[in-house]
């Protein structure tokens, strides 16, 4: 899911990571692609225009050019506004007041209504809901036959009236059923229908006001283009949703259009659907969605550690001197003492993008101790070693292994992937290094 | 909260703008310029990535317009517009092919697709479609997963006067297949029309099923099957690339249904289909109505793109 806006949108930004200082180029041309990666995942092109325009804002403004780290810090703003985009935080259902809560279900065909419903009442059930589900489709063949064998295999009783009978009346006659057997929540199947058509918009009006859902959720697929914020405001107007529910979020749609409808209707996604299986719905948060885009495992409190854990003038300082090659020793030393800062290792790895896909945090042993020998090592070289490393013969290392407790090959291996980094630095800060996957921590563990 | 009432107000308004529809925009962009600039350029770019055309095709098509602009002058910006047709036509024109149908013998269809694309009603309305033309029909109801589908496809059947085989639900598809393949020849059938179940195009393992069942088919049928439809909802966005491309690796696709056209969607999806895959495009359904499906008119959906 997301997987192909993730990548493109982690390509587009990943180029800012590294660099030291953007000029306004470096954003407009990050964005340029942010844009493209946006617009292929059906991201609504109104969206998508306003989106760019509020990060565009931030990013060149101040809030980028005096911070540490400003490829991070445009990251930064642009989770931040895909997280808006899509709603703050989890909303969940408004199950409040005297029961029996009426939810409805509405959409265009083939959205997944019926599905949808089944799997919002075994959610409920769960949770220890007496839920009744109201089979209201009287137009597609078979739609009623399909929620009671849903409801038979869940053990969640299905209402219905039959085909023959008025949607609304089926609805009514449905909510005094629950009212008398007990249920306390009544999930509402209806029809799919168009947006434009008028008289089945009226239909479901008229539903509304008999039986007064307390949620209104419009299910939505996640394959739809452009056209799933016409079909959310016109579905809007007609019945004030509460929220959506997006449907196959399990494939490989990019998804775009659940960054749309919140931002366009003002109205959260409540669920997701994410299989076949009748268990198969999941509570959607935002901002865990961005970051998921973002591929990222929680670089904003990562950002926030490392802005506590250093200190900024520092930062600038170190930063200057990677570009301009003069990395020492003592500033890697430096460095490997602020990451520890910001807590153990293994966590700080996992928040940092591009580390926190589980395959490549697999097989990472951080080892703490390691990091202590590293400490040890450098500790062990007089400062005139430290910041010219090409002096260091084989007594010297001799001396530092046997002074640091360690083995030459020790400080060979340290040495050299020293010399690796810097290089790579330099490469970077000349603008033309090798696209820069693997960041110095992961070259130090030997990734 | 990172968006005030403000940037949503904005938002809405420039949501109603597109509500107005491709055509009006288009006209709008045009006949607000006599001249031709970057302007009317950017307009046509993002009316055609609305009508989900996708990037890359509207791109390429844009890349044409401007070149045929350059050599061919247009007097003004209707004239543009009428290039922009014709480009469109150019990349839809190729596609555009009626269903095969058989003059003799047995016309054997596949019907695949996503969930809730419309493949039941489709196969329900070729069904009708052919009855209608005096043919005998049989109709496969090889989508034995989703619950009362089977029941679907036999009130279809009812309604039209097709022969529907059909097992228990959770049977398994190829068999359900193979029997309405066996019943068709030994009926001596002129349509047979198999329904399958939607499933994800990333769903490994039901499109290894698909293929069984294709296989399964085809055997039985002794290599003559006709069709191989994929049936793609008009709404669909970007992804409808990945679903012409994924269902094509796992069974030979012949053509496309292109489904809920009577929406506002424009389906230009399949422009992006068309452009990237040469798929061909064979039948859109414009409504809900029995006889609601129509072959595929290149000049009439640009027509309806631009109206």
């Amino acid at each position: 899911m997301f997987s192909n806006l993730a990548e493109k949108l982690q390509s587009a930004l990943g180029k800012l990571k590294g660099r030291g200082k953007l000029s306004e180029k470096d954003v407009e041309q990050a964005l340029r692609e942010v844009r493209l990666a946006l617009l292929e995942a059906d991201v609504n092109f109104r969206v998508v225009k306003d989106f760019l325009a509020r990060v565009r804002e931030r990013a060149v403004g101040q809030e980028v050019m005096q911070s540490l780290t400003p490829g991070q810090q445009v990251i930064k703003i642009v989770h931040e506004e895909l997280t808006g985009l899509m709603g703050g935080s989890h909303a969940r259902l408004g199950l409040t007041g005297r029961p029996p809560h009426v939810l409805m279900l509405v959409g265009l065909q083939g959205a997944g209504k019926t599905t949808s419903a089944a799997k919002l009442a075994n959610a409920l059930k769960r949770q220890g809901h007496r839920p009744l589900l109201v089979a209201a489709d009287v137009y597609r063949p078979a739609a009623i036959r399909q929620l009671q064998v849903l409801g038979e295999q869940l053990g969640i009783p299905v209402f219905t009236l039959g085909e023959r009978h008025d949607p609304v009346d089926i609805a009514q006659a449905g909510l005094s059923h629950a009212k008398t057997h007990g249920n306390d929540v009544v999930i509402i199947d209806t029809a799919g229908r168009l947006h434009i058509d008028d008289e089945l918009m009226q239909e479901v009006e008229r539903i509304a006001a008999a039986v007064e859902p307390k949620e209104t959720l419009l299910v939505l697929d996640a394959m739809t283009g452009q056209e799933a914020v016409n079909v959310a405001e016109r579905f809007n107007q007609q019945l004030e949703l509460t929220g959506f529910i997006l449907t196959k979020l399990d494939g490989d749609a990019r998804g775009g259009a659940a960054l749309s409808v919140r931002a366009v209707v003002g109205k959260p996604i409540k669920y997701v659907g994410m299989g076949e299986k009748v268990d198969a719905l999941e509570p959607f948060h935002p901002e865990r969605m961005a970051s998921r885009i973002l591929g990222m495992g929680d670089v904003l409190t990562l950002i926030e550690k490392a802005q506590a854990a250093m200190d900024a003038e520092a930062a600038e300082k170190l930063a200057a001197k990677l570009r301009s090659a003069e990395f020492t020793l003592e500033d890697f030393l430096e460095q490997l003492r602020q990451v520890r800062n910001m807590g153990p290792l293994d966590q700080v790895l996992g928040m940092i993008p591009g580390f926190s896909g589980a395959k490549q945090l697999q097989g990472l042993q951080v080892d703490e101790k390691q990091l202590k020998r590293i400490e040890a090592i450098i500790q062990s070289m007089t400062p005139e070693e430290r910041s010219q490393p090409a002096i260091i013969n084989g007594s010297r290392r001799r001396r530092i292994a046997r002074g640091s407790g360690t083995s030459v090959q020790d400080v060979n291996r340290l040495l050299k992937q020293f010399e690796q980094t810097r290089v790579l630095f330099k490469q970077l800060g000349g603008g033309k290094g090798p696209r820069r996957r693997k960041g110095m921590l992961a070259r130090l563990f030997g990734h | 909260m990172a968006f005030g009432g403000g940037f949503l107000q904005r938002l809405r308004e420039g949501l109603a703008r597109t509500r107005a529809g491709f055509a009006e925009r288009v006209d709008a962009i045009l006949g607000g310029h006599g001249r031709i600039d970057e302007e009317v350029y950017e307009g046509l770019e993002e009316a055609l990535i609305q009508a989900d055309t996708g990037v890359a095709t509207t791109m390429r098509i844009m890349d044409a317009l401007r070149e045929r602009v350059r050599t061919e002058h247009p007097r003004d910006a209707a004239g543009v517009k009428a290039l922009l047709q014709q480009e469109i036509l150019s990349v839809l024109k190729p596609v555009a092919k009626p269903l095969a149908v058989k003059p003799a013998g047995l016309t054997a269809m596949l019907i695949v697709g996503v969930n809730g694309a419309g493949k039941t009603t489709t196969v329900g309305k070729l069904a009708y479609r052919f009855r209608q033309a005096g043919k005998r029909v049989v109709v496969g109801a090889a989508d034995t997963f989703r619950a009362a589908a089977i029941e679907q496809l036999q009130a279809w059947g009812e309604r039209s006067g097709a022969t529907v085989i059909a097992h228990q639900a959770g049977a398994d598809p190829a068999a359900v297949a193979f029997d309405a393949a066996q019943a068709a020849i030994a009926r001596d059938a002129d349509v047979l029309l198999v329904d399958t179940a939607g499933r994800l195009q990333t769903r490994t393992n039901l499109m290894e099923e698909l293929k069984k069942v294709h296989r399964v088919l085809k055997e039985r049928l002794e290599g003559d099957l006709s069709e191989g439809l994929l049936v793609l909802d008009a709404t669909t966005g970007q992804n409808g690339i990945s679903q012409a491309r994924l269902f094509g690796q796992a069974v030979p696709l012949t053509g496309i249904v292109l489904t809920k056209l009577d929406g506002t969607a424009k389906g230009g999806i399949v422009i992006a289909i068309a452009g990237e895959l040469g798929l061909p495009v064979k039948l859109v359904g414009v409504g809900e109505g029995v006889d609601d499906l129509q072959d595929f008119d290149p000049d009439a959906f640009v027509r309806a793109l631009f109206s």
